[in-house]
């Protein structure tokens, strides 16, 4: 299958791998798909007091399209507040890295990632 | 220019021998006859080539050259075997069995006599990849036409006991088909003590070229097939159409080579193959697929844990291989014959099938063990599957939302 050219500089260098302290109040944890699917995400992010994503780190199980999807997000999140990180959208996603239309769900899962970990932080603080 | 990828797909198909491609060419050009033509000598050349050709593949298996049936490769031998021996003898019963890890050209022959109105039973092997015996018996009803296993399997590369199983077909009175496609040049066939029936062969597999192949059909006892290709009667009868006579110079030749030099050629096939299984069995939590006895040296099928299939596969694009798993639609399909095995989805999808033959070199291995360290572990780091693992987390006790 051919890449295009942005999933293939994202997977060959993708950005922002890691992982942040999941204790950390501040802290907000998303982790979407299964193994059996092919796609596992992990989508950590971190908020200032005032509520802007000051860093965001992922790690992704799943095909070149998964990691770009994440690795993208990622880039994206840093310095939006909560309420614009919760607007990403996974269609913007998909033309950002022109997805075939089979890859779409990666861009679904990436989405979900946002909003998984935006809900993490939130019951954290008692939201 | 891009540099090639170190071809490690053996089992796909292989490179024709130079050597045979030069035995081939005088026969598309100079000496084009028609094998059938038999007024003049062009035809009296061509046919001369074609039998000589016979004779080389029968030589390698120790079977009649009149035992021989030209066919177009080894799908159309198993269908014709497949379907041709159970027609014949569909009066004796509608069963046929066969195995859950052949390939797709005998399952999908027999689910083509499924819906002609037989039935069918698709034996699940052991883990390891090999058939009970005992199990393949039981498997044998009273109204079983015909049984096929194939003698080498295509993924994982374990040799199945053909003569065990053929034993049995000859006391339960039933066809035994063997797909021995990978099989040739790399395992002995001795065919005059081989109990088997019917056998499938192809050249490409072989160092020959693709589009020809044959069907062996047993004379003592006599078996007999319908045709399913209709026309001239050429192969008297069993399968019309006019013969591919340079094809067939090149599989009589490709196999001749494979007689001669298949002993020393294994020997080195099984050095490099050893070195590259100790060489990747240094990466933490890799499974071979198959049992590792019983099995080719050419093959080795590894599944690397905690790695995506597809992703894997992007990641190696500097070597040639196969990998378990189907990504090109938008549900994966891991490997059946994997499944098969009993193997997870997650372990069928990360498995590569390296497969080694005549022109790998210990260079292609190292370069291929170093790249398999290297990008395994960068995958590894990018995998919140490894971090769970490394946590001591039990991943398949985790409760998954499915999407």
């Amino acid at each position: 299958m051919a890449y295009s050219d942005k999933v293939l500089d994202h997977y060959e260098n993708p950005r922002n791998v890691g992982s942040l302290d999941k204790n950390d109040p501040h802290v907000g944890t998303g982790m979407v798909g299964a193994p059996a699917c092919g796609d596992v995400m992990k989508l950590q992010i971190k908020v200032s007091d005032d509520g802007v994503i000051e860093d965001a780190k992922f790690k992704t199980y799943g095909c070149g399209s998964a990691i770009a999807s994440s690795s993208l997000v990622t880039e994206w999140l840093k310095g939006k507040t909560l309420d614009q990180a919760s607007e990403i959208k996974n269609s913007a996603i998909a033309e950002e890295l022109a997805l075939p239309p089979v890859k779409i769900h990666c861009s679904v899962l990436a989405e979900d990632a946002i909003k998984s970990a935006i809900a993490d932080l939130k019951s954290k603080q008692g939201k | 220019m891009e540099r090639k990828p170190i071809y490690l797909d053996y089992s796909a198909t292989t490179p024709i021998d130079p050597r045979v491609a030069e035995k081939m060419i005088p026969y598309i050009t100079e000496h084009f006859g028609n094998p059938a033509s038999r007024s003049h000598s062009f035809g009296w050349t061509a046919e001369k080539a074609v039998e000589e050709a016979r004779e080389e593949v029968a030589k390698l298996v120790n079977a009649d050259p009149r035992e021989i049936v030209w066919t177009s490769g080894a799908t159309e031998s198993n269908n014709l075997a497949i379907k041709g021996a159970s027609h014949f003898y569909s009066t004796k019963g509608k069963h046929v069995l066969t195995i859950a890890t052949e390939h797709k050209a005998v399952i999908d022959a027999v689910r083509e006599l499924e819906r002609e109105g037989f039935t069918a039973t698709y034996l699940e092997p052991e883990p390891n990849g090999l058939v009970d015996l005992e199990k393949f018996k039981k498997a044998i009803r009273p109204d079983t036409v015909l049984a096929s296993v194939m003698l080498v399997n295509n993924e994982i590369g374990v040799i199945q006991d053909i003569e065990a199983l053929g034993n049995i077909c000859r006391e339960e009175k039933v066809i035994f088909h063997v797909d021995a496609a990978q099989a040739t040049g790399k395992v002995d066939i001795d065919l005059e003590k081989l109990p088997v029936d019917l056998m499938s062969f192809s050249a490409h597999k072989t160092y020959g070229p693709k589009g020809i192949g044959a069907l062996y059909v047993r004379r003592k006892p006599r078996i007999r097939i319908e045709a399913q290709m209709h026309g001239g009667g050429h192969e008297r009868g069993m399968r019309s159409g006019t013969l591919a006579t340079h094809q067939i110079v090149g599989m009589g030749e490709a196999f001749r080579i494979a007689r001669l030099e298949m002993k020393l050629e294994n020997e080195r096939i099984r050095k490099l193959r050893d070195k590259l299984l100790q060489g990747l069995q240094s990466i933490e939590e890799v499974y071979v697929n198959g049992d590792l006895t019983h099995r080719i040296p050419h093959n080795l099928n590894i599944s690397f844990n905690y790695v995506e299939g597809e992703s894997l596969i992007m990641a190696v694009k500097d070597i040639a291989v196969s990998s378990g798993s189907a990504c090109t639609s938008a549900s994966l399909e891991p490997s059946y014959v994997l499944r098969a095995l009993g193997r997870s989805d997650e372990l069928a999808h990360s498995s590569i099938r390296f497969s080694i033959g005549r022109f790998t070199t210990e260079a292609d291995v190292d370069f291929t063990i170093q790249l398999l360290k290297d990008k395994i572990q960068k995958l590894r780091e990018l995998s919140p599957l490894w971090e769970m693992f490394k946590d001591g987390i039990d991943i398949s006790k985790v409760e998954w939302a499915a999407h």
